[in-house]
């Protein structure tokens, strides 16, 4: 982690519940600003600029604000990427932008991350509105769930001209930005206000909408023009072990949308806490669980440190927070009388190399083992839509290993009206919310040319 | 969105960036992509006499940590045949008839070489000609440059020549190497010029190496004066701009100024602006960045005049020039005094020092008792009654906002000092008096 990425110092006790969810960065101040981007040394070509999924013309935005344009800035982000203030806080930058800066093998890389926040966060608090909808081209188009690659596919065409209506089926618009992200790392505000800008641009955003139940996908695909499917991921799997049932084992999603919608006072957590998996949500459950007060939080993984899919500054934002990881154990039962008391689980080595090109883990013979514990969340990757998967078969929709099958560079799926991106299709690497965004622009693009053609697109979008 | 256009001496502009004569205007190719960038005009690098140019043309001024605050240079002007220059001019300006393409000169003092120069120019397109007195190397010893410049009856005579022949406007460029710069801009307004552009470079010596005990830029084991340009110029440049823009000669003559010297972001160009600079050009920045720069000098312009509520050049161009005076007008009852932020203080005691050993010693380190630490350090804190409101003390801090000087009315008279001096010209003369006309006016000095 670069130096100045230090989250702020603080021991539980010493802070409120509030205190402890408020945004682990503070906000940069116009001076912090200003000497941050004064340091950027405005590269031709930057590298820091094809690390961003999206293209943010990075140091342009960094010289807006060095030189005090900061509304300028903020318009050079959200050219590139509507979503550009949720991104500022959530994208993995030191895996992106900030750890392709040139300044990162000698120095530090600059702060790009925040730079950006402070410019997004500017034009939110001035309530400037920077884009238009385009002049009506008659055409019409179903968005299926409003996530980031649903809403930035949205804004886009809604920039375009387009006539756009988003189904989501929960209650707020926002997907994982709004329900998954944790607290800390961007308050629902943030998010919620991305999407007021998405209805601004005259998109219509329906909410408690399930596409397939309430409304039918043949009605989409008929009465529009094309429909873009970002659906994401589902809900936590089950692990098919005994006990799963037991009152106390929590999924670890609905967990963190709690912390995201609901008073952090009324958020039941147990005090000795085993959370099972090692990814994004895993990390984010139990960070959340020790905010709220949990006194032990062990991590429990069948492989070891090397395989875990989270983020290395995760992993140390975790140890930091003071969670504990149990690698190479694989739980195998929840035990308890009536309610979660323990998990039981048993000790695993690494074999040879799986499917996956990660060594297996095998289990040590009578190593089992009991870890104590009143609250068990599962936060083992998130199921596939398999119901969708189906019926977008019988309109000719392929899939690749349970994600929607579709052609990078249009976003396009076999059904050449049916366009999907963000984690529905992301079948290989690593999921994040800015790569949602790009596969909404990828396939806002397409739409247009197909409906449309070419013209005056590249203006809008790159 | 502002319009941006402006209409200088009759050359139309879409946007007041003009790149300034100097090798960012070496060629059509430069040129051509700086259109393409967005500038929206551009003075041809000085073309004319013969010249060669030597290696290691520039020293730069790094200043803790930031690279090319100041821009030494001993550069000529054009290297490139006079033919290929014209040949270029016509086909910018064919390929861009929107764009300003002036072309600046230099030749030797005499009027048939002025002459033909001009003439020869007109044939390409060109919308207008900036005559080059400012060059301060290779050239004046030569007698071009600030050869002419420096001497107002030469830049006189040979404005009038250009004059004589000229159907496009006639940019004058001064050189800021002169005591009084107001006496090159009337010789200009004399010689019939349209109008006149400023700051050419200042006469410097970038540095030594210490370890070689060469001269920077080292040219082959020597050294000399060169021309120093960038944003640490950019105060001389406004104060030189500042002082034809009010001088009444040159207002009463109606001329437009191009303001150059230092201009690295909008905010400079706008302060060059607001002192009269109908456009604006820019070199060093463009040297260490590219054209490129000048997407944030327009989106920057545009977004703080769209701000402010001004819709066109014409209601910010020379809004300050009024408020330029002098020493002798200033309001001797103006008083303020330094106040101290202790919810800001970072208690580094800048402030402190600088007030002791170089102000007027009134800022005391004492405890106050306003934070919890067990030992708490000493706090700066300001007797107001004997600060002289001198500034110092906010200057250093650096904390933004930590030190205000705060207006403060103690019932000095507003008087000024040519009003005192002709109403007691005693005060003026008499320390006695002077003593006299403090304890009645308030002031005390410890
Ligand atoms: C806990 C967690 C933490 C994460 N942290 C980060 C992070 O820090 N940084 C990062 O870059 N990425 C992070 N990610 C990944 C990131 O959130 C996703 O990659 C991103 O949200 C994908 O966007 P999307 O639009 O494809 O899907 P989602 O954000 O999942 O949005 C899909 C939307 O579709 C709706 N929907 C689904 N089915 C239907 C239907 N049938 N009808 C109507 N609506 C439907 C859903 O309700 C949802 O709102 C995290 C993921 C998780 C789970
Ligand atoms: C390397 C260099 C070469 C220059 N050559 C010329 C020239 O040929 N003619 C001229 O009128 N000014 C010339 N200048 C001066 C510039 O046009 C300009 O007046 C000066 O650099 C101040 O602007 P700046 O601070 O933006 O650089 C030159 C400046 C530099 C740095
Ligand atoms: S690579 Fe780093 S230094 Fe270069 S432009 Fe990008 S952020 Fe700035
Ligand atoms: S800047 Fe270009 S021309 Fe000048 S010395 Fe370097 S390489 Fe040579
Ligand atoms: S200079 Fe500013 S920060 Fe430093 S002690 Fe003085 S008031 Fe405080």
């Amino acid at each position: 982690m670069a130096e100045h990425y230090k989250p702020v110092k603080y021991k539980a006790w010493e802070m409120s519940l509030e205190e402890r969810f408020q945004e682990v960065y503070p906000p940069l101040s116009e001076r912090d600003a200003t000497v941050e981007a004064n340091r950027c040394l405005f590269c031709y070509d930057a590298p820091c600029m094809d690390a961003c999924p999206t293209h943010i013309d990075i140091p342009t935005f960094i010289k807006k604000i060095a030189t005090g344009n900061v509304k300028g800035s903020a318009r050079t982000i959200l050219e590139s990427n509507l979503l550009g203030a949720t991104c500022a806080r959530v994208c993995p930058v030191q895996e992106l932008c900030e750890g392709a800066c040139v300044l990162e093998h000698d120095h530090k890389p600059i702060a790009i991350g925040r730079l950006q926040r402070y410019a997004t966060d500017y034009a939110i608090e001035k309530n400037i509105k920077f884009f238009e909808k385009g002049k009506p081209n008659g055409k019409k188009v179903a968005i299926v769930g409003a996530g980031p690659a649903g809403l930035s596919c949205a804004g886009e065409l809604a920039k375009l001209g387009f006539d756009v209506t988003i189904y989501e089926r929960q209650k707020l618009a926002g997907g994982l930005d709004t329900y998954g992200i944790v607290v800390f790392r961007e308050p629902i505000e943030v998010s919620l206000r991305e999407v007021k800008m998405i209805e601004e641009l005259g998109v219509t955003v329906k909410t408690g909408i399930t596409v397939g139940r309430d409304v039918p996908f043949e009605d989409l695909i008929e009465k529009n023009d094309a429909v873009f499917v970002a659906i994401g991921l589902g809900d936590v799997p089950n692990m098919e072990i005994p006990g799963e049932n037991l009152p106390g084992v929590h999924d670890g999603l609905e967990f963190i949308a709690e912390t995201k919608t609901q008073p952090l006072n009324t958020i039941k957590f147990g005090k000795r806490v085993a959370i099972i998996g090692a990814g994004n949500t895993a990390i984010d459950a139990a960070t959340i669980a020790r905010r709220l007060g949990a006194e032990r939080v062990n991590m429990i993984y069948r492989r070891s440190e090397a395989e875990m899919t989270a983020y290395h500054f995760e992993y140390e934002f975790a140890l930091g927070e003071g969670v504990s990881f149990m690698f190479l154990t694989q739980p195998i039962e929840v035990v308890g009388n009536g309610r979660v008391e323990g998990l039981k689980c048993i000790r695993m080595d690494l074999g040879a190399p799986d499917q996956s090109g990660r060594r297996a883990p095998v289990p040590v013979a009578n190593s089992e083992f009991i870890v104590e514990c009143d609250m068990v969340i599962k936060a083992i990757g998130q199921k596939k839509h398999t119901d969708v998967m189906q019926k977008l078969a019988t309109f000719g929709v392929q899939e690749t290993k349970g994600y929607i099958a579709v052609d990078t560079t249009t976003n396009r799926t076999a059904n050449p009206k049916i366009f999907a991106g963000g984690d529905c299709v992301r079948s290989i690497g690593e999921a994040s919310t800015v790569m949602a965004v790009q596969d909404g622009k990828i396939a806002a693009r397409a739409i247009h040319e197909q409906l449309v053609g070419k013209g005056e697109l590249a203006a809008s979008i790159s | 969105m502002a319009n941006l256009e402006i209409n200088f001496a009759g050359i139309k502009s879409p946007n007041p960036f003009w790149l300034a004569s100097a090798p960012p205007t070496n060629s059509g190719y430069q040129i051509q992509k700086a259109f393409e960038a967005g500038w929206g005009g551009a003075v041809w690098k000085t073309i004319g006499a013969p010249v060669l140019n030597v290696c290691n043309r520039y020293g730069t001024m790094d200043y803790k940590g930031s690279k090319i605050i100041g821009l030494n240079n001993v550069e000529l002007i054009s290297d490139r045949p006079i033919e290929i220059n014209l040949k270029e001019i016509a086909e910018t300006k064919r390929n861009f008839p929107n764009n300003a393409v002036i072309v600046s000169v230099m030749v030797e003092s005499k009027k048939e070489a002025w002459q033909e120069i001009i003439k020869r120019v007109e044939q390409t397109g060109a919308d207008g000609f900036e005559l080059n007195f400012g060059c301060p190397h290779g050239m004046s010893e030569r007698g071009m440059g600030s050869a002419m410049g420096q001497v107002p009856e030469y830049t006189c005579m040979v404005t009038e020549w250009v004059m004589d022949v000229a159907t496009k406007p006639v940019i004058v460029k001064l050189t800021p190497n002169v005591t009084d710069i107001v006496q090159p801009a009337r010789a200009a307004v004399k010689g019939r010029a349209s109008a006149i552009s400023l700051i050419n470079t200042i006469n410097s010596i970038i540095g030594v190496d210490t370890d070689t005990f060469e001269i920077k830029p080292n040219v082959g084991g020597k050294g000399g004066h060169g021309g120093y340009a960038g944003p640490a110029v950019k105060p001389i440049a406004l104060h030189l701009l500042s002082a034809v823009a009010s001088d009444l000669e040159v207002q009463k003559a109606r001329l437009p100024i191009s303001g150059m010297g230092g201009i690295e972001t909008w905010k400079d160009a706008l302060e060059f602006i607001l002192l009269g600079s109908t456009s604006v050009q820019v070199c060093t920045s463009v040297m260490h960045y590219g054209f490129r720069v000048v997407e944030d000098l327009i989106d920057g312009l545009s977004n703080w005049m769209d701000d402010k509520g001004f819709k066109t050049m014409d209601e910010i161009i020379g809004k300050s020039v009024h408020r330029i005076s002098n020493f002798g007008d200033f309001d001797l009852g103006f008083q303020t005094v330094a106040r101290i932020n202790h919810d800001k203080c970072i208690q580094c005691n800048l402030c402190y020092i600088a007030c002791e050993d170089a102000a007027h010693q009134c800022i005391d380190l004492k405890e106050l008792k306003i934070d919890s630490r067990v030992n708490e350090r000493l706090w700066p804190v300001v007797r107001e009654d004997d600060c002289v409101g001198c500034d110092l003390c906010s200057r250093v801090c650096p904390i933004d906002d930590c030190i205000t000087m705060v207006e403060h009315e103690t019932g000095r008279p507003h008087i000024t000092w040519n009003e005192l001096s002709k109403a007691k010209p005693a005060v003026v003369q008499e320390w006695g008096k002077m003593e006299e006309y403090r304890k009645t006016a308030n002031i005390d000095i410890h």
